[in-house]
């Protein structure tokens, strides 16, 4: 069943009498949700992730917009007209009944033609149990079992009634980090066995990027881009989606271009200019072309600032003719700030350069200056903790293959004259973004 | 090793020595001493003798056609009380619970019973029920104008002296029940019934199904203390009927006890002690039964 919202928006009035206004958990939320996939939404606490699958399960209503169920619109329905399976975060199992009968429970409140017998009823529960390997554990209390058990009773619960949309609520956030890791691959089972469209809220991003198909990353209510889990980590709309996903952090610093350069500190570490492939990205997750294909209708209007739009660097490698065809989703041609055409006549501007921790390359030649401060083996690589003025971080984290280990491990123990380790940068883990809109600027670079 | 457990032991005693002497000397003591007068024949208060030791006491106590009507008085008093009383507050709290307008305001007001002297409230169930030279009470007014006939509450038949001492006692007892539903009630998680509405249940049924197990330890522990309580009863009826209960017919076992050490004829410390050895009989046998039956439908 694919799930449509449209413009949807919800707003809570103030709980403080004294400040007059409303507090804006969702604003103005426009997406598709393609049928049979696992979808995540994503954002720290307070996004307006959880209201959103709220409003979807029809335990709120919206203040504004619709949300349609294929055809159907269920803006006005209740709950349990929808359709729909929802598990909590909290599993809300009835402590007095057991397994079994917490399963049948929905099968229960069915009437008329759908009424099912005692035995048809146990057949269902006992598909649900297998489905999520709990068919052991039928007679037990939900108090007799682990929070993994538990978690998987509830997903039972919500399925016995073949729901079209399966909503889940922070569903791994009580596990610990072992089962957490089982029970997301369990989710993206059974997700796949029954096909069902899945809707779950998370904000944890390795979680939301491990198993979905799409993530929504969210904030302060406003959508900040939909797409492809990978595409959403290469490709980040604003400074916001960047630090919000991978781990460790990307690291960011107050830079400089100027002159067709890249500058952090006194390092020239890149050279930027423009490209025609990358100015995509400065639609920021208006719609298929920052999100991810596969017929992803998304909305943000703008973003944060509506109508800033991205600002582009014009640089070298520009053509006539290109820079005028991107148009955004709602009609707004790009408002392509130019900071001269040719190279040499860029004034500097400040930016936010941000870098993956992967995109670190350690060279002795390299441009960029940072001061060591302590190398973290973890097998596999190794992470290198330094430290630059510009960084915003705290510890500027690099990931770097485990065969420069003993290198820079000797490096540490003997401290370099100006305690200096020098790295590269790859291109295309270096994002650029505006110094006040924060939207992400797009370049081609080369180190 | 030995020494330093034995050291330990000691201290833990020492730390238990004040409640130990209260108890024992305000609880345990009293309570052996009841038990012995209850089977010494005759006993004298003033010249602390007795004639010999049996079970005479007892078979003069279950003679007594006032002990039998006193006996009769409470075990009405318990049966109809209890369960009303519980289940009316479950209804005000179940309705408290579901409102938001004025809840607050209707919670004070339910509670103010509980905070109102017996006496007091006695007096405005005077004014209710009493007839006097000036009026023939309010309810009765009520029954005039509703076309039926006055009856005489406090001295006059049998059952309506029972109705009025219910009435008075469930209204009594209401507050504290209350109290102890809504905040039992307020204690269910939401996610519980946001569960149930995603699933389609009905209001009754997420009611019998999820609200009153959910709660049903609390019901529970307020029938075990109602029937506790409702046993102990006899301030309500002084309240209402005065003191000379037994002219009353409306004479409650604690009544009784009351009366044989203190009442007109009072000096009788033995019959006294063995109706309140019985009545401990009786309150024990009940509070196992309940919580007999609890264990097995309380979750």
């Amino acid at each position: 069943m694919e799930v449509i919202l449209q413009n949807l928006t919800k707003t809570f009035p103030s709980r403080d009498r004294k400040t007059k206004g409303e507090v804006t958990a969702v604003s103005d939320f426009t997406f598709t949700i393609p049928d049979g996939k696992l979808i995540g939404l994503l954002g720290p606490s307070g996004c307006g992730k959880s209201t959103t699958l709220n409003l979807i399960s029809g335990l709120i209503k919206p203040t504004g917009g619709r949300i349609f169920f294929g055809r159907d619109d269920v803006t006005d329905l209740p709950p349990e007209h929808r359709g729909i399976g929802l598990v909590f975060q909290n599993y809300a199992l009835y402590p007095h009944l057991t397994v079994r009968q917490n399963i049948t429970f929905p099968l229960e409140n069915l009437k008329g033609k759908d009424k099912l017998s005692k035995t048809q009823m146990q057949e269902k529960a006992m598909e649900a149990a297998k489905l999520v390997q709990i068919d052991e554990l039928m007679d037990r209390k939900p108090g007799e079992l682990s929070g993994g058990q538990q978690q998987r009773v509830a997903i039972a619960r919500a399925l016995v009634k073949r729901p079209k949309v399966l909503l889940l609520d922070e569903p791994l956030s009580n596990l610990d980090a072992r089962l957490r890791l089982a029970t997301r691959e369990e989710i993206r089972r059974i997700q796949r066995e029954t096909g069902i469209t899945t809707i779950f809220v998370t904000h944890d991003q390795e979680e939301a990027m491990s198993i979905s198909d799409q993530i929504v990353v969210m904030k302060d209510g406003v959508v900040q881009q939909i797409g492809k889990p990978q595409e959403v980590y290469d490709n980040p709309a604003n400074l916001f989606v960047a630090k919000f996903l991978g781990t460790p952090p990307i690291n960011v610093f107050d830079a400089n271009v100027s002159n067709g350069k890249l500058y952090i500190g006194q390092d020239a570490v890149l050279e930027v200019a423009v490209s025609k492939e990358m100015t995509d990205v400065s639609c920021n997750g208006k719609t298929e072309m920052c999100g991810g294909g596969e017929g992803l209708a998304a909305g943000t209007r703008g973003g944060r600032t509506p109508g800033a739009g991205a600002v582009k660097l014009s640089g070298i490698t520009e053509k006539p003719g290109y820079e005028t065809k991107e148009v955004c989703a709602d009609g707004v041609p790009e408002r392509a700030v130019r900071e001269g055409s040719k190279t040499g006549e860029d004034s500097e501007r400040k930016v936010y350069a941000a870098v993956r921790p992967e995109g670190f390359l350690l060279r002795e030649d390299g441009p960029l200056c940072c001061e060591l401060a302590g190398v973290e083996v973890m097998g596999r690589d190794i992470s290198v903790v330094s430290r630059n003025r510009a960084s915003q971080n705290k510890t500027i984290r690099a990931i770097i293959g485990a065969e420069n280990a003993e290198r820079i491990s000797a490096e540490e123990a003997v401290g370099r004259k100006d305690n200096c380790v020098r790295f590269a940068l790859i291109p295309r883990k270096v994002f650029l973004f505006d110094w006040n809109t924060q939207e992400r600027i797009s370049f081609d670079g080369k180190g | 090793m030995r020494k330093k457990r034995d050291n330990r032991n000691w201290k833990a005693w020492l730390y238990l020595l004040p409640a130990i002497l209260f108890l024992g000397v305000f609880m345990v003591y009293p309570l052996v001493d009841v038990f012995v007068y209850s089977f010494e024949e005759g006993y004298n208060s003033a010249s602390q003798t007795y004639f010999g030791t049996g079970g005479y006491n007892y078979s003069y106590v279950l003679h007594d056609p006032y002990f039998l009507q006193a006996v009769k008085n409470t075990f009405l008093l318990v049966v109809i009380t209890v369960p009303l009383s519980t289940g009316i507050a479950l209804l005000v709290s179940v309705g408290l619970h579901s409102i938001t307008p004025l809840r607050k305001f209707l919670q004070t007001v339910y509670f103010l019973p509980y905070v109102t002297n017996t006496l007091a409230v006695g007096l405005v169930f005077m004014i209710l029920f009493k007839k006097t030279e000036y009026s023939e009470g309010f309810v009765n007014v009520l029954i005039r104008w509703f076309g039926g006939e006055s009856v005489d509450f406090i001295a006059g038949p049998y059952w309506a002296k029972m109705f009025v001492l219910c009435f008075y006692t469930i209204w009594v007892v209401m507050p504290f029940k209350i109290l102890i539903l809504t905040s039992a009630l307020a204690s269910v998680s939401q996610e519980y019934y946001n569960a149930a509405r995603v699933d389609g249940t009905s209001r009754f049924r997420i009611f019998r199904r999820i609200t009153l197990p959910m709660i049903s330890p609390m019901i529970f522990y307020l029938v075990i203390t109602g029937f506790i309580g409702a046993f102990k009863a006899y301030s309500d009826a002084v309240a209402l009927f005065g003191t000379d209960l037994n002219a009353a017919e409306m004479n409650t076992i604690v009544g009784y006890v009351y009366d044989m050490l203190y009442g007109d004829g009072g000096g009788y410390p033995s019959y006294a002690s063995a109706a309140a050895i019985l009545l401990f009989a009786i309150v024990l046998t009940i509070t196992c039964i309940n919580l007999l039956v609890s264990k097995k439908k309380v979750r």
